[in-house]
């Protein structure tokens, strides 16, 4: 075997091997964007009585 | 040498009978299939007569260690519920009080991805109709999630082929390092903590659903002090070639990402134990407590003591894994594995493991845990609202609610690996490429001649005096390729079974 290496290389190494970067950035501007029309239109599918609903959900335990 | 990997998902689905004073979740259940059943055209679901499970190589309480220990509690088959075989080789029946889903045996992570959305869309299905049998006011709603935040917990599992010449104990090694690390990409997220003596406002949010309910390292129970490997030894298939190895640690993943990974990457870690490819022993001081930390911490940055003394953090391990994986592949040590699934379960597992180390949240379209966080922040800063805010609490379950106007996942622009229109295709079709497509024909083309299946059998009634039961021993048997055109060819069940030299 191979000289024990216990931690794989720091995360600074990765990023230099990394190319993605920018796109995900934009990706993540994105889905900002996104998150913010969501959030603006979701009350209407939200659960009316949160706390009912929260107290009611029960289930019998499984596997 | 590792095996071609057959992999299958069973999700025990969360159900609510609105509009009742009463509910029986087990009689909803029971409603909930028989009303799937009926309207798909299944034959009548009277208890002789439906295409029943066969329970009769069932054997939970074998533990792969080749004991028993002393007091453990074998987990009992329930036979007297609904219990039906699908045109898709899936099963789907009902299990502790929820109803449960099968997926049919599948070849690559891909085809699990596509059977675990047919697994949706059946259930969306039966809730639509049940609900026209019940009375007005009242319906069935069914949730993907694996916990009710108030202690209960339910089950996602995961099943893999192994070699049996693989010893147990290296597969406990490795798999342990990663069922405990794989949670930063596989958790579904849920908000507070369900751990006996924990406050919940000390975990406002965390990765997984299950993490908290886990108690042993290694063990045969799923419902009580549950293990993070267990080690059920019911292989469904010849069992001195094979091993299944039953994971009981998942969660169920809306996200069709984080159900590819969780399998692929899972399949790969069991092909490099298979072929003795993991020189790095990862092995945990205290594997439960680290599982917990693992997935309270949101910073994914906590240093995980390991038995030698030294610390790693999840993402060193899941680096680690993935580097032995590429090596493995460079090498040509996949090719036994058959397929062209591993490439592609490699670039998503470097992809995403790369964004969780440089912004998680960048993957709110990819990963549950993540998806799920940023819509209740942004709710909960929107509105000014606690961690513990029942609105914030009713969001986590809305999220995995099944229905698809309602089911708040559905709707967070999760990116989806297999379409609906192939999904749905699947609903009735199965595999081609396991012995499910031999199951999923016989229910399809013959569905008075069969008697009863199981994993690995199926029983035909072809008059006569005596029932003919089918051996399926071998899960890559029984394909399309193998047995295709012998069904195009067969009129009745009899030819079939003359022709297989039955």
């Amino acid at each position: 075997m191979a000289e024990r290496e216990q931690v794989p290389k720091p995360a600074s190494d990765r990023e230099s091997e990394s190319t993605e970067a920018p796109a995900a950035s934009e990706r993540g501007a994105e889905l900002k964007a996104e998150l913010d029309d969501l959030l603006d239109e979701i009350d209407e599918v939200l659960e009316t009585n949160a706390e009912d609903f929260v107290k009611s959900y029960i289930q019998k335990g499984g596997q | 040498m590792a095996i071609a990997k057959t992999l299958g998902i069973e999700t025990e689905y969360g159900i609510v009978h609105r509009g009742t004073d009463e509910p029986n979740p087990i009689t909803a259940s029971s409603l909930l299939i028989n009303a799937f059943l009926a309207t798909e055209g299944y034959r009548p679901d009277t208890r002789s007569d439906v295409i029943a499970w066969d329970f009769i190589d069932e054997h939970p309480d074998m533990d792969a260690r080749g004991f028993s220990p002393m007091g453990a509690m074998a987990p009992e088959v329930e036979t007297q519920l609904v219990n039906a075989v699908l045109r898709n080789g899936a099963r789907y029946y009902v299990d502790h009080a929820h109803p449960e889903m099968s997926t049919p045996e599948c070849a690559d992570p891909l085809s699990v991805v596509r059977y675990d959305r047919a697994g949706e869309l059946i259930v969306q299905r039966s809730m639509m109709a049940a609900n026209e049998l019940l009375p007005s006011g009242q319906e069935l709603v069914l949730y993907k999630n694996n916990s009710d935040g108030k202690g209960n917990s339910y089950g996602t599992h995961e099943n893999y082929l192994v070699s049996r010449d693989t010893p147990f104990g290296e597969i406990v090694r490795h798999c342990t390092a990663h069922f405990i690390t794989r949670q930063i990409f596989t958790g579904a997220g849920k908000v507070g903590a369900e751990l006996p003596g924990q406050r919940t406002d000390e975990v406002h949010y965390q990765l997984t659903q299950r993490a908290d309910f886990f108690e042993e390292e290694v063990g045969l129970e799923t419902t009580l002090k549950r293990p993070i490997i267990n080690t059920r030894d019911e292989p469904h298939a010849d069992a001195r070639k094979y091993r299944r190895l039953h994971v009981i640690v998942g969660d169920a993943n809306p996200s069709q990402v984080a159900t590819f990974l969780k399998v692929g990457t899972t399949a790969l870690v069991l092909a490099l134990v298979e072929d003795g490819a993991i020189p790095t022993d990862f092995v945990f001081k205290a594997p439960v407590t680290s599982l917990r930390h693992v997935s309270h911490d949101l910073s994914l940055s906590e240093a995980l003591p390991l038995a030698d003394g030294t610390t790693v953090t999840a993402l060193n391990v899941q680096w680690e894994l993935f580097d032995l994986a590429r090596k493995h592949e460079d090498d040509g040590g996949f090719e036994t594995l058959g397929g062209e699934w591993v490439p592609e379960v490699l670039r998503r597992w470097e992809s995403v493991l790369a964004g969780l180390e440089r912004d998680p949240m960048a993957l709110a379209d990819q990963l549950d845990w993540v998806a799920k966080y940023r819509l209740l922040d942004g709710y909960r800063e929107r509105h000014g609202l606690s961690w513990s805010d029942a609105r914030v609490r009713a969001m986590d379950i809305q999220y995995s609610d099944m229905r698809p106007d309602r089911g708040l996942a559905w709707r967070v622009g999760l990116e989806q690996l297999v379409s609906d229109d192939d999904a749905a295709a699947s609903i009735s079709v199965p595999p081609n490429d396991t012995r499910a497509y031999f199951r999923g024909r016989c229910v399809r083309d013959f569905p008075d001649a069969v008697v009863a299946a199981n994993w690995d059998s199926i029983v035909f009634d072809v008059g006569g005096d005596a029932l003919r039961r089918v051996p399926m021993m071998e899960p890559m048997r029984g394909t399309e390729a193998h047995v295709g055109t012998l069904f195009d060819e067969s009129d009745s069940a009899a030819e079939l079974l003359r022709r297989l030299g039955n």
